[in-house]
């Protein structure tokens, strides 16, 4: 077992949070992510293994929810899993042995910083940030969109105020200095 | 402008990046007898109509698609999106 | 204490009372009221100076359209000049300033360029600041910037903050009128998401300012009931306060919302106003019209407005812009307002029409005529009517109503080339051409003026906008009487009769622009400035428009209308920029390292958007060159290690991997073994250098190609490109993974003994030669890859970890470095290494390079078909004297080598035409004592050990250098390998 110790996207010992009257944004530490892609002539095979895995294929634009994560679809032939961390932290390497030369997997974990919005301000604040239609969005929408210049993926989660943004987590202060401040700007 | 992806529907047009003319898909293949000559035609000579156009443009805010995108360079009237892989697979790109 | 001209009534809220001052009086208003409103209720009617000629002005309009009651509204950092009394709202401690005067209001001492007149009309500019073109610099701009211009900036950074927003919605309505409720009403109670906005911080338009019921309500009532409806439903956003600026492409509009404008400051932590952008499927435009005025002599004194302005302010703001008011009309609305006025108790001096079928009143005297004269220095004291008959009356009045007639409010119709048509029966263009993709036009902006065809229209504009089935909601009964005007647009030989208030522009202008030869009205506009100034000309292009006609002896539809863009009303730099200023301006990325660089004292270096070390400042050391070279001479000695993270990473994985690679780097890949990196050019198709970087094979079918940091982007872009584009069928599949892992380039002879006490197994020089790679562990079992690559030429490892060990592993490293002094090391030392090793980076693949420029020419492979490789052979770019990379040392090793400079022949002539190549890279080498660089010569490979002469005029550089190999430092490479 090796020592060395993780930190989170905003550099602390522990995920941030930060409340306001109507939203709470909650780095999420906790979600281990992995790509996979579809080997041309075996998507058979690939959206089978994925159908065992999470239940269904995600479609376009859409995820599967479990909890934490579970996979969307990010473009053509191609996912993002996600999976706790803590039992999940080879998540990359249990995908590849499960789905052989069927698909492409790529470690994503430390690609992404992972905030949680809940309450009812949800929607006002998602309003200031990017361009989803975040009141018709639908538990399991996602959307891939740009927050202040930033690629994000923006998922509806199963209750009806909670989004998860997932960004890129080396602008994770940047990020979060958006979302304070539209927070503080729905208030 | 909004761009109908094919698989994603209507998206602002803030989320790609332009590229050009969609004959750029049509690379000269030199295994096939391509001279410099068709590669300075395809690297060097476009048509910049007042008009219908066919662009490529890149969902890269997106799903990371290249799109071929038929659009009025006059009216930004949009008549047809697809994506360019199909479009290279059509015009023969397949291995 | 009551001022003098407030009336009952209207939708002030008099029982709350709002200090404020402008010009440094203070003066009380109500909450509901505007600074004008509050302003004439208290008699104040002069508010400003002209733009040319510093005449007295007051206000025109009530409304945003305003040309001349600009005024500086707050103070210190929050002034904001050019502001619009009459849509600013009153709150308590405004402060507020009449603005372009020198002196004080009354006495403005640039008046006098009104007695020069004469000298100042159309193309005065043009004409008279010919010669000498010094002049124009150093004296008359000065002066002119002095004396015209508007309001005055603070000077200071803007203290709030401004947000951007998205929304969408199936139907937006522009405008809060009758027709804009009544759709709304339609549209929201159909279950539609719909957005109704209105520049107006209480909605319902004409229905404010009128006395026409709506059933057994009150227009203002009806309006109310109406906003307090929609507002509680869910499916619909009501935004008073908020200006549709723009209609772009494919239902994208920007809206404007001030959230805070009609606050002494923002609350706490909220934005000034919001940018939104909505998406909607359909529009309906419902901006209503605006009244336009008549030209006569001297018709600009304060006390002069539309007469639908003195009927908001009586019947909305219960003020009478004076107890006693004439009105001009050629119109039936014209009655209307002196009869509304007439029942607040106004006096009505009389009602002069030009037409001899006027309505007539047992209330007033109505007059057949025109006025062709005011007086009054400081506001309107008497107007001179010509009657009919010939007979002269002097009308004793401080305010007198202008109504020439209603214009359509098509602004918003013209955004993308719609152009208004002619309506006779109106005498005003309506909506017209190609109208936005998806807007419908309904109510007075669509020429239906009566109340009860504004309250249909918009009903049958959103059931047919949403598609709906079955009747329209009951609409109450309201007032349908039909239009009755007589064109009529200035009184005949009338001169300094104002067209354009704001711009200063006259009767007198057009017709000299017309003598001078301008017939287009683009022309006409451009040159008198004719609706040119910020409120675009909403009040006076008709009038300009109808002269122009007539003195061509064209019909106004064939003279044609100038063309309304984007944005509707003026709108702040702030709220454009959003949250993007100052350190926001855009998003930072941090490196793995970022925390403990920090605590280390790193100086950082903004790199695209990634925060580096440049470098890592010690106790003692005074200059970043001494840091530098400290950081470049211990790695050498011993060992450094340096965040390379930021290097853009791309997975390339799948069955077509290595033939990919062929595809997109010049040189060859198909062979490369498992576990080696190899590295790689990438090139454009026209043959010249993209980027580079290294592709490790780390499998069969998995390579992990590295891009410069700041290509990194549009190589992903261009490699997606090849992959769906040029070879479909590949089986390859991509994904960025820049982020995803923190790499550490550990360099020097001793670097292998610190990785040695980190990694787990074998990594000596013979398990893991030089350019090996794999995936490994490291301190017992952490997931990671190591790559021996080197950029500084020394014995050197790449090691990646995941990104959130990141900050742990540098720790590591320096831990396990301790013993032998290892030394971080920042991207200066990165480049002093690179360039003593002879290695081109960004500033040699300049966008103008060719492989073989690099030296690198024989990498380009003919075994294979590579993007590039076919132009790469042209002749143009394969001349035998062609630019080679050089290394290039001063013969006097005090002298420095800068990058820019350009070599000549030691004995040639210095000038273009002899320039023999350039310097790209430049820096000081601590290893050799002296300056070194990089450059590109001619025909450089056949001329190392030569003597040239650097310079460069614009610096004064002129050294004495000589030609010798890039590489500076251990030629054979035998570091690297060791």
């Amino acid at each position: 077992m090796h020592d060395l110790k993780t930190v989170t996207a905003l550099g602390g010992t522990t995920p941030r949070v930060d409340t306001f009257a109507r939203v709470t944004i909650a780095e999420n530490d906790g979600v281990a992510l992995a790509s996979v892609a579809a080997r041309m002539g075996h998507e058979k095979t690939c959206h089978a293994a994925l159908e065992k895995l999470l239940g269904a294929v995600p479609a376009v634009g859409r995820a599967v929810l479990h909890d934490p994560e579970a996979g969307f679809w990010m473009g053509p032939d191609q996912w993002m899993l996600g999976a706790p961390r803590a039992t999940h932290e080879l998540l990359a390497d249990q995908l590849t042995a499960l789905l052989g030369k069927a698909a492409s997997v790529t470690e994503q974990t430390g690609a992404w910083v992972v905030f949680d919005i809940t309450g009812p301000g949800m929607a006002d604040l998602s309003e200031r940030l990017c361009n989803v239609p975040i009141r018709r969005m639908q538990a399991g929408d996602v959307q891939r969109t740009v927050i202040h210049h930033m690629g994000c993926f923006v998922i509806r989660r199963q209750a009806e105020d909670h989004i998860r943004i997932l960004g890129p987590r080396a602008s994770a202060g940047s990020l979060h200095h958006a979302l304070v401040e539209a927070a503080q700007s729905i208030a | 402008m909004i761009i109908d992806h094919p698989l994603l529907g209507p998206r602002d047009s803030a989320e790609f990046t332009y590229k050009g003319d969609a004959r750029l898909i049509d690379r000269p293949d030199p295994e096939k007898g391509a001279t410099a000559h068709d590669f300075y035609d395809y690297g060097y000579l476009r048509d910049n109509p007042a008009g219908w156009h066919e662009e490529l443009w890149f969902h890269e805010a997106g799903d990371r698609s290249w799109l071929v995108v038929t659009r009025n360079t006059l009216t930004h009237e949009i008549s047809k999106v697809e994506l360019a892989r199909d479009v290279a697979r059509s015009r023969g790109r397949s291995k | 204490m009551t001022p003098k001209n407030r009336l009952d009534g209207g939708q002030i809220d008099p029982a709350i009372t709002h200090e404020f001052r402008f010009d440094g009086k203070s003066y009380t208003g109500h909450a509901g009221d505007t600074l004008a409103s509050a302003l004439l209720a208290n008699g104040v009617r002069l508010m400003g100076r002209s733009f040319k000629y510093h005449r007295p002005r007051g206000v025109l309009t009530a409304g945003s359209e305003e040309p001349n009651a600009l005024v500086e509204l707050r103070s210190g950092a929050r002034q904001e000049p050019n502001t619009r009394a009459t849509t600013a709202e009153l709150f308590d401690g405004l402060v507020a300033k009449s603005q372009n005067r020198i002196g004080s209001l009354r006495f403005d001492l640039m008046a006098v360029n009104d007695r020069f007149s004469n000298f100042l009309t159309a193309g005065f500019y043009y004409k008279t600041f010919m010669w000498p073109a010094a002049f124009w610099e150093k004296i008359y701009e000065p002066i002119i910037r002095k004396a015209a211009g508007l309001g005055s900036l603070s000077l200071l950074d803007d203290p709030d903050v401004y947000d951007k927003g998205f929304l969408h919605c199936d139907l937006l309505i522009v405008g809060a009128g009758p027709a804009g409720l009544s759709a709304a009403l339609t549209a929201g109670r159909s279950g539609a998401d719909v957005i109704i906005a209105d520049e107006d911080f209480r909605m319902g338009g004409r229905l404010n300012s009128e006395t026409f019921s709506l059933g057994d309500q009150s227009g203002a009532d009806w309006a109310a009931a109406t906003v307090a409806e929609l507002a509680a439903l869910p499916n619909v956003r009501v935004m008073n306060r908020t200006t549709i600026i723009g209609a772009f492409d494919h239902g994208i509009y920007g809206a404007v919302e001030r959230v805070s404008d009609h606050l002494p400051t923002p609350l706490d932590g909220k934005p000034r106003q919001v940018l939104w952008r909505i998406y909607t499927k359909q529009t309906i435009l419902a901006a209503g019209a605006i009244e336009r005025p008549i030209a006569f002599e001297n018709n600009d004194r304060p006390g002069i407005m539309l007469a639908s302005a003195l009927r908001t302010y009586a019947n909305r703001y219960a003020v009478a812009a004076d107890r006693r008011v004439a009105i001009f009309t050629n119109n039936d609305d014209g009655h209307r307002t002196a009869a509304d006025l007439h029942a607040k108790g106004i006096k009505i001096a009389a009602v002069v029409d030009v037409r001899a079928d006027a309505p007539r009143s047992h209330d007033f005297e109505v007059l057949h005529g025109q006025v062709i004269d005011t007086k009054g220095r400081h506001g309107l004291t008497f107007a001179e009517v010509r009657l009919e008959s010939g007979d002269m009356r002097t009308l004793e009045c401080g305010a007198l109503g202008m109504a020439g007639g209603w214009n359509p409010n098509v602004h918003l119709t013209c955004h993308q080339r719609g152009r208004p048509a002619w309506n006779d029966a109106l005498a005003a263009f309506v909506p017209g051409g190609v109208l936005p993709v998806g807007m419908t036009v309904a109510g007075a902006a669509n020429g239906d003026m009566s109340t009860a065809g504004a309250l249909r229209g918009g009903a049958e504009a959103a059931k047919r906008a949403l598609g709906l089935k079955g009747k329209l909601p009951t609409l109450p009964e309201a007032e349908d009487a039909p239009v009755n005007i007589t064109p009529f647009w200035y009184v005949e030989g009338c001169s300094r009769a104002w067209l354009d208030q704001q711009n200063d522009v006259t009767v007198k202008d057009v017709k000299l622009s017309h003598q001078e030869g301008y017939r287009s009205v683009e022309h006409l506009k451009r040159y008198t400035t004719l609706g040119m100034a910020t409120d675009q000309g909403k009040t006076s292009n008709m009038g300009g428009l109808a002269i122009m006609a007539e003195l061509a002896g064209k019909s106004i539809p064939e003279v044609g209308t100038t063309i309304f863009r984007p944005p509707y009303t003026p709108t702040s730099i702030g709220v454009l920029g959003g949250r993007a200023r100052g350190q926001a301006f855009h998003p930072k990325r941090l490196t793995p390292s970022h925390t403990w660089a920090t605590e280390q004292g790193a100086i950082f270096v903004e790199v695209g958007n990634w925060l580096r070390a440049q470098w890592f400042p010690r106790a003692g050391e005074t200059t970043w060159r001494e840091s530098v070279d400290r950081e470049v001479l211990a790695t050498r000695k011993s060992v450094g290690v340096c965040d390379v993270t930021t290097l853009g990473k791309v997975d390339v994985q799948g069955t077509d991997a290595a033939e990919f690679l062929n595809k997109i780097y010049c040189n060859g890949f198909a062979k490369l073994a498992v576990g080696r990196t190899r590295y790689g050019l990438m090139l454009r198709e026209d043959g010249i250098a993209m980027d580079d970087g290294t592709a490790a094979r780390l499998a069969d079918d998995h390579f992990v190609v590295t891009t410069t940091t700041a290509n990194a982007l549009s190589v992903y872009r261009h490699m997606e490109f090849v992959r769906q584009c040029l070879y479909p069928d590949m089986d390859v599949q991509l994904i960025s993974t820049t982020e995803a892992w923190a790499q550490y380039a550990v360099a020097g002879p001793n670097s292998r003994k610190v990785l040695e006490k980190l990694v787990d197994g074998d990594i000596s020089n013979e398990a893991f030669p030089f350019m090996a790679c794999a995936n490994i562990t490291v301190c017992g079992g952490l997931r990671a890859r190591l790559f021996r690559i080197s950029f500084s030429g020394e014995l050197a490892y790449e090691i990646a970890v995941p990104t959130a060990y990141g900050d742990a592993l540098i720790r590591k490293i320096m831990e396990a470095g301790a013993e032998y002094d290892i030394t971080a090391y920042g991207t200066e030392a990165l480049g002093v290494m690179r360039i003593e090793k002879g290695h081109a980076a960004g500033n040699e693949l300049n966008g103008t390079t060719t492989a073989a420029n690099l030296g690198m020419g024989r990498m380009v492979s003919k075994a294979k078909d590579s993007i590039g490789s076919v132009l790469s052979e042209r002749e143009g770019l394969n001349r035998a004297d062609d630019l080679r990379q050089v290394g290039i040392k001063p013969v006097d090793p005090a002298d420095p080598v800068p990058a820019g400079a350009h070599l000549m022949k030691a004995d040639g002539p210095v000038d273009a035409a002899h320039d023999q190549g350039y310097v790209t890279s430049a820096c000081y080498s601590p290893n050799l004592g002296h300056s070194i660089a990089l450059g590109f010569l001619k025909d450089g490979a056949n001329r190392l050990g030569e003597r040239m002469r650097l310079v460069s005029p614009l610096t004064g550089v002129n050294v004495d250098v000589e030609i010798v190999s890039a590489h500076f430092i251990d030629p054979e490479g035998e570091r690297l390998r060791a």
